[in-house]
């Protein structure tokens, strides 16, 4: 299988197929899929009495999930960029993600939410966003940022199984459509539905000298960047922490322990966000064996700009995972 | 949007045609009172600690109140027409949907006092009020509660279910966008469900002149093929008779309307507003139109009532507000670890 799209849609097939409580709304999800493939088949499967197309009514459809969750539905539904988070995001932080605690868990909240994230294709400042550190800040959201199509499907699966409002951020150059450049790989997917747990990391490639904390298209990013720097005799660990929300920290921490050297690599804007809140997780169950400061790399504090240049400067790439691994790396004389 | 109080003729020829019986106007003159006498116990209680320094934080009930005196007829009008079954999202001021909707006044108050025994056991408070067995909920968000009812209307179309859901909102909310959006999306899906604006002509201390150029917000229904209707909120006989239209036409399939309520609360914004944005006058005028004197004048002209049994229901409602208060100051507050319980499912 080529990309994370269609294993989410995939996904979204095996489960509505046996589960009457699943709709999928949200803006161009029929003919488009979803504009980016997540949705795609399931209009032409079920037709529009369960597969919705929406007013561009963000405030709206995302209520309308609260309210449907709270009655007995599973609302699937999409936020085709999330940049678009700004239109309805009032229902989703203030009521999706509260309204099963503040109601003392009389409502549970069975929402998927798809949203499609990241740059590097030249959309700019609008339309290039990644932010699931906003979703991951608030109490309430599971954040899952698949970086395979395998992942995709089984993440996609166990997202609809559970009560709780659950993101998935899947990444536009992990899409594997045509009119996208595709950072992924094939994959060998199984046509059975499967899930795989929130809250387990995957270590993607084991090595010795430093560890890449990482998620969405970064983890590809980060295993070429690791192949460098094995022909530069640096051993290097990627970890795909999978969720944000619930959150490895053991398979951070033991690999931190291992290897003593922590470069956490993102998407997302740098100050009070992912990199930060993982350096901290850490360095508080890892600190003794660390050997080095824990380095990031992540979009320094500026909207994505246009201009391919410009782009390319600040989302993080191969060559400068490679440079920041190298550095942080090269601190290990002066602390052997 | 007060209309002239009809002569007996008129008075049974309007209540045969709204299909309403002595037995139910009664009980919804005794829920008034009990709206009436609850809120006011609350308002009693909410003062202790706050004098003569205001202090949002001192007493036995802490943060913002927001009471519903005055408004009684707009909520007991419409859900007097709801089963447990059909769905309700009230607003920042949500006590007076709550009790009209059915739910114990002692888990109601126990909840605004912040405790164990609360519906929500002290985690919503009084602007975040839900009761799954009586399908409601609440927003403190202003415009948050029509997307949520719409959810809740969808489901029930999309599960084949008879069921409405409700809306209640103030006049400054059917300002935000919310309100055009739901509407485009209901009378699209041609939902059940039913937006009551409770037009009490002030958004906290905006007068509804300055927030709006033209006199109402329901006519903007008409731009989407929804009907509105234009009602007395001080008369529960006027907002019931718009409500049945509304909700049954809802139920039979036939989609949303809007209810537009006008009527006015006794009461600041808040507990502690200076309210120094209209004049004591107005208040007193309003007062003369009180929804619950109205109704209890009728009934005497009915002979369905005299006095005697009209002060017996008032007495029995302030004994349940009294019970219900008393039921909450008596109940243990939460144990602190709760906090760190129930974010998830």
């Amino acid at each position: 299988m080529r990309g994370i799209a269609f294993a989410i849609a995939e996904a979204i097939d095996q489960e509505m197929a046996g589960n009457r409580e699943i709709v999928v709304m949200g803006e161009d999800v029929t003919y488009w899929g979803a504009v980016f493939g997540f949705t795609m088949g399931l209009h032409a499967k079920y037709g529009r009495e369960r597969v919705i197309d929406t007013p561009i009514t963000e405030q709206t459809f995302m209520g309308m999930a609260v309210g449907a969750a709270a009655t007995g539905m599973h609302p699937v539904v999409s936020l085709m960029f999330v940049d678009f988070l700004g239109a309805g995001f009032d229902q989703m932080y203030n009521h999706m993600a509260k309204n099963h605690y503040m109601s003392g868990g009389q409502f549970a909240m069975p929402v998927t939410v798809l949203t499609a994230i990241g740059g590097g294709y030249g959309d700019a400042g609008q339309h290039s966003q990644v932010l699931y550190g906003l979703f991951a800040h608030v109490p309430g959201f599971k954040v899952v940022v698949p970086a395979t199509a395998y992942d995709a499907k089984g993440l996609t699966l166990t997202a609809l199984r559970d009560r709780n409002p659950v993101v998935i951020f899947g990444h536009k150059l992990l899409t594997g459509l045509p009119f996208l450049p595709f950072e992924g790989e094939e994959e060998v997917v199984p046509e059975e539905p499967y899930t795989i747990p929130f809250g387990q990391a995957a270590v993607r490639r084991a090595g010795d000298d430093l560890t890449i904390v990482t998620a969405g298209v970064m983890v590809p990013r980060s295993l070429r960047a690791a192949e460098q720097l094995a022909q530069e005799g640096i051993g290097a660990e990627v970890i795909d922490v999978r969720t944000l929300v619930p959150l490895d920290v053991d398979t951070l921490v033991a690999s931190a322990r291992k290897t003593g050297r922590v470069l956490v690599v993102d998407e997302d804007y740098q100050s009070f966000g992912m990199t930060g809140e993982l350096a901290f997780r850490i360095q508080a169950g890892a600190f003794d064996a660390l050997k080095a400061p824990i380095q990031r790399l992540a979009v320094p504090d500026v909207p994505i700009p246009f201009s391919e240049p410009l782009e390319a400067a600040v989302i993080p790439s191969v060559e400068g995972i490679v440079a920041a691994a190298r550095a942080l790396v090269g601190a290990r004389a002066a602390a052997d | 949007m007060w209309k002239p109080e009809p002569a007996l003729t008129d008075l049974r020829y309007l209540l045969d045609r709204a299909g309403l019986t002595r037995e139910t106007l009664l009980a919804q003159y005794r829920l008034m009172c009990l709206i009436r006498a609850f809120e006011e116990s609350i308002a009693d209680r909410y003062a202790v600690g706050k004098t003569p320094v205001f202090n949002m934080a001192a007493g036995p009930i802490r943060g913002e109140m927001h009471l519903s005196s005055g408004q009684e007829a707009v909520a007991v009008g419409v859900c007097s027409l709801l089963t447990d079954a059909d769905a309700v999202v009230s607003t920042h001021r949500p006590h007076h949907h709550a009790l009209a909707k059915g739910i114990d006044p002692g888990r109601l108050a126990a909840e605004i006092f912040g405790k164990a025994t609360g519906l929500c056991r002290g985690k919503g408070g009084h602007m975040h009020l839900f009761d799954a067995e009586k399908r409601f909920a609440c927003s403190g968000i202003v415009g948050a509660s029509y997307p949520q009812a719409a959810g809740a209307a969808f489901s029930f179309r999309a599960r084949g279910e008879a069921q409405v859901a409700v809306a209640f909102s103030g006049e400054g909310a059917a300002n935000h966008g919310t309100f055009s959006e739901t509407l485009t999306a209901a009378a699209l899906w041609q939902l059940p469900l039913v937006i009551v604006i409770e037009d009490n002509l002030y958004a906290d201390s905006t007068p509804k002149w300055a927030a709006l150029a033209g006199p109402h917000q329901s006519p903007r229904a008409q731009a989407y093929n929804v009907p509105a209707y234009l009602v007395d909120g001080m008369d529960v006989i006027d907002v019931y008779a718009a409500a049945k239209r509304a909700i049954e036409r809802a139920r039979a399939g036939y989609g949303p309307a809007v209810i537009e309520a006008v009527c006015y609360r006794y009461r600041g914004h808040f507990e502690g507003d200076g309210e120094d944005y209209r004049t004591r006058e107005e208040v007193e005028q309003w007062r003369a139109l009180d929804p619950i004197t109205r109704l209890g004048r009728r009934l005497v002209r009915l002979e369905w009532a005299d006095e005697a049994t009209l002060a017996g229901l008032r007495d029995e409602a302030e004994r349940a507000a009294a019970e219900a208060i008393r039921f909450a100051e008596a109940s243990p507050l939460p144990e602190p670890h709760e906090a760190l319980m129930g974010v998830f499912a």
